[in-house]
Parts: structure tokens; C-alpha cells; sequence
């Protein structure tokens, strides 16, 4: 399945950057890590009314560092952006809503 | 010099002999015979193929309709007992949606899309040639039901907990389920590789906005099924590992709610009957301007309205549930959605109108198939408004009222508009004409009958007959002339006809091909960039790769606008244009080469799938299977290294397709 | 003339055919576990028979597992890193490396599950054993298909088969490994850490 790409077309693309070095991505992982180890201390911590927003934001922190540190998409094309995250904001908007139906949000 | 060495009707054999093996097999390389088919990459081949095998599940689904109108031509049918009726209409349904339009449409766009683009093949081509057989297999899989304990007979929507093992315990639903989860990776991986294709392989100043519209259409297509299949594959593996491994999903006595199927499949279902019906718009914004001489009204009108349908199109899902207990705050949420739907399609009828009026209108049979799409289709749109409507729907639905509706969105827009574009594109693809005498009759035929079979189905609803019930009495036909039985006589004997159009259909199809008249050139005088290869395409369709600076490329090629009297006068025919493409021709085109893969991985799908009915070692092997492919697959390069080819001495080259000497 | 090749030449986007596609790839199974994790919120604590989840759940035993996910992306990331420079040995390693972390995750959700199912949460016991175990299982079976990729293509670099560029196909690969990583990023969050 792999294609016969010349090389014109994805040098291009690998001149733009491979802008982290390892010890960015070091760097990145122990963030990651730190946030991890929040996330589980609310297990252990009592954070109040706060734990839940906490912990979803701390969640979504942790995706969109992977997605576009890892995954590199904050430095490549957009159009690899808008194709994934059109099928995340897609996948929110519709199950959202289906949960929503079944009164789910409402406590 | 380049020169084309080879003409299309005779492929002379190109002697071969691969050096490389890739698991244990050498790769093929016939060129001719049925090896040429059955391992081919070809877009065209598998387009046909596609095709052909659609058109096979069309008849299939017409004689399962035609028993259900047999079975309720009159009060206390005998036709069909319950249980059978049950199984049938499930199959008419399931055949037509997943064997039929999707598969035809797929056809359409693996066959025109690269040629619209000014492309030679699509991004992936093994993973095209996949996408093939893995829906004819997943066809045969759920056919095979029929003849190992009994079909499916739950609704193609397959509500739980009617679908679970206590209330349908045949394998039937298993086939089903299995069975459309192999058909749904072939969509899903035939999704990335035209929008691949389409987003990275257009000739050279082809902008997204010069881009015919047909593949804009089926752009559309492809990222709805890109994002509506998973949510299926969702369903139907919660519905497998209830039915298979004891599950609870569905079950109440375990504090399961049923409505998380009708949610899950109606997430798909909605998407999934625009998926159904674009491709047609496609094409009929594409013959309309032909036949009306005419360029289309509002092209990016009909884009961003595509577009809009299928945006909006995931928002409006649980109209299909009104009934269901949802509550007051989502029936409106989704009614008010449901209605905001119509404005796009609105705008392309109005759209497709102002391409005509005033144009020279030519009534071909494929325009002929053009109009009445709008036409009918218009009347199950109009039918869907009332459905938005919550409060009228709740009187509808699960009546024939909604049988209706959809036949007229489907037949009178999918199905029409599927005709049209064979009419159309037949010479394209073969060479020849089809008949235009017996597609008037096929056209007037297929109308005639349709609008017998599906009009009094509003009426029917009305008056109370209830979906999927499998017979009537004549009590419940009610009292007066136009009863029950009179309509539903009606419907079935419009049924009969309709299928007499559609055998039209194929008669003309096998009379075309018995005619050794050819079609010219560019028969219909036609626009888009398709046009501007020969009949059939060579194989590597362009002789070399057109720059486009218009939108209807071909059209402004052969017309420009004369300064003095602004008409539009005519600079090259079609012959010349394609003269000069052959004098320019390329010298070296290496075209992607076959492969057994394709269809060793599909073929161990069902295997797979059966081994979950009825033996886990049976599965097992089928794993075995495709994991040796997709080895085999990933270690085979896309296109063969020139060693895989002797030199023969009369061929002038070494690649199995090449154009012109070196 | 030019040479023209059947695909990725004229590329009207210019980018990369493989890339574009697995990242729809991507984006579709967006969908498909959104389904899987909605169902499993929809469901959560249906327990009608069988353990509750905030019986049965290790927290510490998974946040294990979730940091040696966490940082089996950052091995794939340096393996990619070490694939574009053309540094061949010091991408198998970290392929190896990346692979064996996740066999570490799947081995310890087999441990979990076992410990689970011996606890009294069987698959058919409740609609929450049900939605855990297909929404856990599903992503397991993606972490697998991802662990034979990554030794596959160690062993393929052995020979020196593989067929187009190197780099990208390790680039391709980490583009999944890391989607199964986030993937496991909303799992453990919503499904362990958020109590019932």
C-alpha cells in the first residue's frame, strides 16, 4: 500500500521541519508525565466542585499535546489537521448530543 | 517520436516473467483473459466491475420486491407466510441500500473520478481492487443466509431487542451483521482513496473549484461515509457480541435501553441515505448542462449546497425516532434540524431548473432520467417536509406513508439518477450508444411503473396500513372502492411494470452490445474533462496529463467566446483535441501493476466471519489468511520493478503498459 | 517527456498520498471509539448483578500502565526522530522498545482482567462488564495490531525490503501508535478516574 511518491513532493515537506529535537520531545513526555500524575492524585486529593473540570481539562491538555507534538500536527499541513480534527469535533458534536437525549448531562 | 503502439480492442499479450516473490507468489501479469480481471488495479476494470455486480443485487432486491407485491396484491396473500415476509422485506431493503446504490455509485466515481481529475488511477489502487472484492464477498456473505437456515428478519434497521437471539435465533441477522462489516471496510477504504485522489492527485491547475461537479458530489459522499461507517461498525459489532457472546447491550432485564441501537444506527442511517442519493445529484448536475447547452446554474451553489446537506445531514438523525419516547425538548430540536435540511437540496432543484430554462433542450434518454429525477424526487422531498413536521409524523411513521417517502427520494432520486448517468456515460465506458428508442421506453416504463407502485402508498399510510405487516384481510381493507385492496393491487400491478422497464434496461444493454456500430468521439457534446479520452479510455487514460484553466475544461478546449458577437463559436473538434494529445503523448507512463493480494485478504474475510457463526478454528484460519496477505501486500511494491519483464522483441518496451519508444 | 508516475506526482496538495490518508484513517476512528466511550458512559455503573466499577478498579495498577503507555509514544517519536536522520540501528531499538512497552500495557490488561473477571465481572454479568470490556478490548486489540506492525517492520528493515521510503512508513506507524495512545488518554480518565 505504499505509494511510489517522487521525491519533490515529500522532501518538501521534511525540510519544513522536524523542528523538535529528542530532548523536546523528552521534554514534552515529562510534562505528560507530571500531568499524569495530577490527574491521578484526584483520586487521592479531595479538589471539591473542582475535580471534574480538572480533570477534563487536564485530559484534553494531554490529547492536543500528543496530537500536536507527537503526531506532529502542529507543524505540518493543515489540510491533515482539518481532515482529523473534523472527525473529532464530529464525533464530540453527535455523541454529545446522543448522550444529551438520554439526559445524561442533566444531574 | 512517441506513437501509440497499441490499440485498445487488441491487448497483445505481453510475455512476462517476474523475478520477485513475495510470500510465495510471483506477481501476476497477464494482461488478457480472466486473470486480467480478476487481478487487476485498473480504477475502469474495478468500476465496471462494480458495476456489473450492483446491477446483479438490483435484479436480486426487484424479485424480493416483487414478492412482497405479490404477497399483498390482494387480502389474505399466501405468497409468503409471515416469517418469510419477514426475511423478505429485511433482504429487498439490505440488497438495495448496501448491494445496489452504494456499490453502483462507487462504480460511478472509481470509474469517472480520476478521468474528471485528469488522473491516471486513484491514490491506492490494490486497496481499490480490495474495496471490490471484499464487497462482492461481503454481498455473497449475507446472501448465503437465505440458504443456511434463513435470512435475516429484522428490518434493515434491525431494531433490539427484536434483533437479539431471543426473538430471532436463526444465523440469518448474524450473516447480516457479519456480513456488512466486511461491505463497510470496503466503503471506509474506498472513502480514503478517492478523497486521497481527489484532494491530491488533480491535474495541474485544476483548483477545487474547477472540478466537475460529479466528483464534488462524491467528494461529499466520501467523507460522510468516511465518518458515518465507524459509527455503524459500532452497532453492528454491540448487536455480534450480543447475539454471539453474551453481551447485555440490549438487554433490559439488565437496565439496557433499546434506543441506544435505534441512536447508533440512525447516527449512520441519516448520513448513510445521502450517501445514498448525492452521487445522483452528481450526476444529474452533470447531464442537465449537457442536454441544455448550458453551463450549470450557480456552480458554487450546488458545491456549498452539497456540502450543507452533508454538514447539516448529521444533525437530524432522530427524526427517524419521533415515536420513540424521546421526549418533547429532542423531537423539536431535531424537527427544527429536519426542516433547516430542505433548504440545501432546495437550492439545487432551483438550481438544476435555471440550468435548463432557457437552454436548448435535448431530450435524450439520459436527460429524459435527469428531469425526472427532479421531478419525482421533489415529490418524496415534499412528502419528507411533512415527516419534519413531529406532530404530523407521529401519524406516519411505521405507516406506508414513510414506504412512500423513501421510494420517492430513492427510487425517484437514487435510482433515476443512477439510469441517467448509464445512459450517459455508456459510450464512454463501452464504446457504443445505448439505444435511445428503448431507452424511451425503458425511461417511460420505469416512470410509469414507479408512480403506480409508490403513489398510493401515500394514501395507504394515510388510511392506516402499517409497515412490514405481512398480510391483510378483508376486514381490515375497510369499506368503499379505493380500500386496501384496491390500492395495494394497484402498487403491485405498478410493481410489474416497473420491472418491465427495468428488463427493458437489460435488453438494451444486450442488444447495444450485439450492435458493431461505434459511438463517435464525443457523442453528446459534453463538458468535462472525461470526455477528453477516447471510448473506452486507454488504460492510462490520458496520453499526457492535461493543465486545466477552466472549470468544463473540455468545453472551453472546443468552444471560446467570439470577442465581436459574444456567442460562443467553436476552435477544435473533439478528433483534433485528441490528435493532439496523442502527438504530444508522454514517452514512459508507469502504471500500477497487478496483484493477487486484493483478493486473497478479502476472500479471508468471510471466512473469518463464517468461523464466528458456526467454528472458532474456521476463524482462526481466515485470520491466518489475511494476515499472510497483508504481509505479502506491504512487502510487494505498488508498481512492478522493470526486471519483472523480459524484453519481447516486437514490443518496444518493458513495462506491461507503456506508451510510445523510448 | 517527462517520466510520469501513476500517482504522487502531479500532487495537487503537495503532500504526501500515505500521510493524508491515515490521517483520515484517523479521523474516522474518531467515530468509532467515540461510539464504543458513548457507550460506555451511557451504561456506566449499570450494575445489576457483579461489581461495581469503583469495587473493582486498581487505580494504581493502571496508572501504571497508563505511564507506560505514555511513554511507549515517546520511544515511537524518537524512532520516528531516528528513522528521518537515517540512523537504521537506532530506529530498530526504539521500534523494539516501543513495542515491548506496549506489550507491557497489553500484558497488564490481561492481568487486569483477569483479576476482574476472578472478582465476579464477566463479560455477560452486567452492561457494565459488557461496555468495559469491548470498549478496553477494542483498544487492546488496536495496541497488538500495532505491536505486530512495529516488529514487523523491525524485521522488515532487517532484510531491507521495505518498499518506498523508510521514514514515512515509521512515521505512518507512529501516527496510529500515538492515536491509540490518546485514545487511552480519554479511556482512563473517564472510565478510572471518574468514580461511580
Amino acid at each position: 500500500m505504499t505509494t511510489d511518491t517522487t521525491h519533490t513532493a515529500t522532501s518538501a515537506e521534511h525540510s519544513e521541519n522536524h523542528g523538535m529535537s529528542d530532548a523536546g520531545y523528552i521534554r514534552i513526555a515529562a510534562i505528560l508525565a507530571a500531568i499524569t500524575a495530577l490527574e491521578v492524585s484526584t483520586v487521592y486529593v479531595d479538589f471539591g466542585p473542582l475535580f471534574l473540570p480538572a480533570l477534563l481539562i487536564m485530559m484534553v491538555v494531554k490529547f492536543i499535546m500528543v496530537v500536536s507534538y507527537f503526531m506532529h500536527l502542529k507543524f505540518d499541513n493543515k489540510l491533515f489537521s482539518l481532515m482529523f480534527y473534523a472527525g473529532l469535533v464530529l464525533a464530540v458534536g453527535v455523541y454529545a448530543a446522543f448522550l444529551a437525549t438520554f439526559k445524561f448531562f442533566i444531574q | 517520436m512517441a506513437i501509440i503502439e497499441r490499440e485498445i480492442e487488441v491487448m497483445a499479450p505481453m510475455v512476462a516473467t517476474p523475478t520477485s516473490t513475495y510470500g510465495v507468489l510471483k506477481r501476476p501479469v497477464a494482461a488478457t483473459g480472466w486473470r486480467a480481471w480478476v487481478f487487476t488495479v485498473d480504477h475502469k476494470k474495478l468500476g465496471l466491475m462494480y458495476g456489473v455486480t450492483a446491477m446483479f443485487f438490483f435484479i436480486v432486491g426487484g424479485v424480493e420486491a416483487l414478492l412482497i407485491r405479490l404477497q399483498l396484491a390482494a387480502p389474505n396473500g399466501k405468497v409468503l407466510n409471515a416469517d418469510l415476509y419477514n426475511q423478505m422485506f429485511t433482504m429487498h431493503a439490505t440488497t438495495m441500500v448496501f448491494l445496489f446504490v452504494m456499490p453502483m455509485a462507487a462504480g460511478f466515481a472509481n470509474y469517472f473520478i480520476p478521468l474528471q481529475i485528469g488522473a491516471r488511477d486513484v491514490a491506492f489502487p490494490r486497496m481499490n481492487a480490495l474495496g471490490f472484492w471484499m464487497f462482492l464477498f461481503g454481498g455473497i456473505f449475507i446472501n448465503l443466509s437465505w440458504f443456511i437456515g434463513g435470512a435475516a428478519d429484522g428490518g434493515w434497521f434491525m431494531y433490539a431487542p427484536n434483533s437479539g437471539p431471543v426473538f430471532s435465533p436463526t444465523h440469518g441477522i448474524d450473516f447480516w451483521a457479519f456480513g456488512l462489516q466486511i461491505t463497510g471496510i470496503a466503503s471506509l477504504t474506498g472513502a480514503i482513496n478517492l478523497i486521497v485522489t481527489v484532494l491530491n492527485m488533480r491535474a495541474p491547475g485544476m483548483t477545487l473549484m474547477k472540478m466537475p461537479i460529479f466528483t464534488w458530489m462524491m467528494t461529499v459522499v466520501q467523507f460522510l461515509l468516511l465518518f458515518a461507517v465507524p459509527v455503524i461498525t459500532v452497532a453492528l459489532f454491540l448487536l455480534s457480541f450480543q447475539r454471539n457472546f453474551g453481551a447485555r447491550f440490549f438487554d433490559v432485564a439488565a437496565g439496557a435501553d433499546p434506543l441506544l441501537w435505534q441512536h447508533l444506527f440512525w447516527i449512520f442511517g441519516h448520513p448513510e441515505v445521502y450517501i445514498l442519493v448525492l452521487p445522483s445529484f452528481g450526476i444529474v448536475s452533470e447531464v442537465l448542462p449537457v442536454f441544455s447547452r448550458k453551463p450549470l446554474f450557480g456552480y458554487p451553489f450546488v458545491v456549498f449546497s452539497g456540502a450543507a446537506i452533508g454538514f447539516v445531514g448529521w444533525g437530524v438523525w432522530a427524526h427517524h425516532m419521533f415515536a420513540s419516547g424521546l421526549g418533547p425538548v429532542s423531537v423539536a430540536v431535531f424537527s427544527l434540524t429536519t426542516m433547516a435540511i430542505a433548504v440545501p437540496t432546495g437550492v439545487k432543484i432551483i438550481n438544476w431548473i435555471l440550468t435548463m430554462w432557457g437552454g436548448k433542450l435535448v431530450f435524450s434518454t439520459a436527460m429524459k432520467f435527469s428531469i425526472g429525477l427532479i421531478v419525482l424526487f421533489t415529490v418524496g422531498g415534499l412528502s419528507g417536509v411533512t415527516h419534519s413536521v413531529a406532530p404530523s409524523d407521529t401519524q406516519q411513521t411505521d405507516t406506508y406513508y414513510i414506504v412512500a417517502h423513501f421510494h420517492y427520494v430513492l427510487f425517484g432520486g437514487g435510482v433515476l439518477g443512477i439510469f441517467s448517468g448509464l445512459y450517459y456515460w455508456w459510450p464512454k465506458m463501452f464504446g457504443k450508444m445505448l439505444n435511445e428508442r428503448l431507452g424511451n421506453w425503458n425511461f417511460w416504463l420505469m416512470v410509469i411503473g414507479m408512480n403506480l407502485t409508490f403513489g398510493p402508498m401515500h394514501i395507504l399510510g394515510l388510511q392506516g396500513q402499517p409497515r412490514r405487516m405481512y398480510q391483510f384481510t378483508e376486514a381490515r381493507s375497510g369499506e368503499g372502492l379505493f380500500n386496501f385492496a384496491f390500492w395495494n393491487l394497484v402498487a403491485s400491478i405498478g410493481s410489474f411494470v416497473l420491472a418491465v422497464g427495468i428488463l427493458l434496461f437489460l435488453i438494451n444493454v444486450v442488444i447495444t452490445a450485439r450492435n458493431p456500430t461505434k459511438s463517435p468521439l464525443d457523442p453528446w457534446n459534453s463538458r468535462s474533462l472525461e470526455w477528453m479520452t477516447s471510448n473506452p479510455p486507454k488504460e492510462h487514460n490520458f496520453d499526457v496529463i492535461p493543465t486545466v484553466h477552466h472549470l468544463d475544461e473540455f468545453f472551453h478546449r472546443k468552444y471560446e467566446e467570439d470577442p465581436a458577437t459574444h456567442t460562443m463559436r467553436q476552435i477544435a473538434t473533439a478528433e483534433e483535441i485528441m490528435a493532439e494529445q496523442e502527438r504530444n503523448a508522454d514517452a514512459h507512463i508507469h502504471m500500477p501493476s497487478p496483484s493477487y493480494w486484493p483478493i486473497v485478504l478479502a476472500f479471508g474475510l468471510p471466512v473469518i466471519t463464517f468461523g464466528m457463526i458456526f467454528s472458532h478454528l474456521i476463524a482462526v484460519f481466515g485470520a491466518v489468511i489475511v494476515f499472510f496477505a497483508a504481509f505479502g501486500w506491504a512487502l510487494e511494491p505498488s508498481t512492478a520493478p522493470a526486471s519483472d519483464f523480459e524484453t519481447n522483441n516486437s514490443a518496444p518496451s518493458t513495462e506491461l503498459d507503456t506508451v510510445g519508444k523510448s | 517527456m517527462t517520466d510520469t508516475t501513476a500517482h504522487g506526482h502531479t500532487s495537487s496538495a503537495g503532500i504526501s498520498n500515505v500521510k493524508l490518508g491515515m490521517w483520515a484513517f484517523l479521523g474516522s476512528e474518531c467515530l468509532l471509539f467515540g461510539g464504543l466511550i458513548s457507550t460506555y458512559m451511557l451504561y456506566r455503573g449499570r450494575v445489576t448483578g457483579g461489581p461495581r466499577p469503583s469495587q473493582i478498579f486498581d487505580i494504581p495498577f493502571t496508572s501504571v500502565s497508563s505511564f507506560v503507555l505514555l511513554m511507549s509514544s515517546l520511544t515511537m517519536v524518537l524512532a520516528v526522530s531516528a528513522a528521518h536522520k537515517g540512523e537504521d540501528r537506532k530506529t530498530n531499538l526504539w521500534l523494539t522498545v516501543t513495542a515491548l512497552l506496549g506489550a507491557t500495557f497489553v500484558g497488564g490488561q490481561v492481568y487486569e482482567f483477569t483479576a476482574f473477571y476472578n472478582e465476579g465481572l464477566g463479560f455477560s454479568t452486567s452492561l457494565f462488564g459488557s461496555s468495559f470490556y469491548t470498549l478496553t478490548g477494542f483498544h487492546g486489540v488496536h495496541v497488538t495490531v500495532g505491536i505486530i506492525m512495529l516488529m514487523s517492520l523491525v524485521g522488515i528493515f532487517k532484510r531491507s525490503e521495505v518498499p518506498g521510503k523508510k521514514a514515512e512508513v515509521v512515521e505512518m506507524i507512529g501516527l496510529y501508535w500515538h492515536f491509540v495512545d490518546i485514545v487511552w488518554i480519554i479511556i482512563f480518565t473517564l472510565v478510572y478516574l471518574i468514580p461511580v
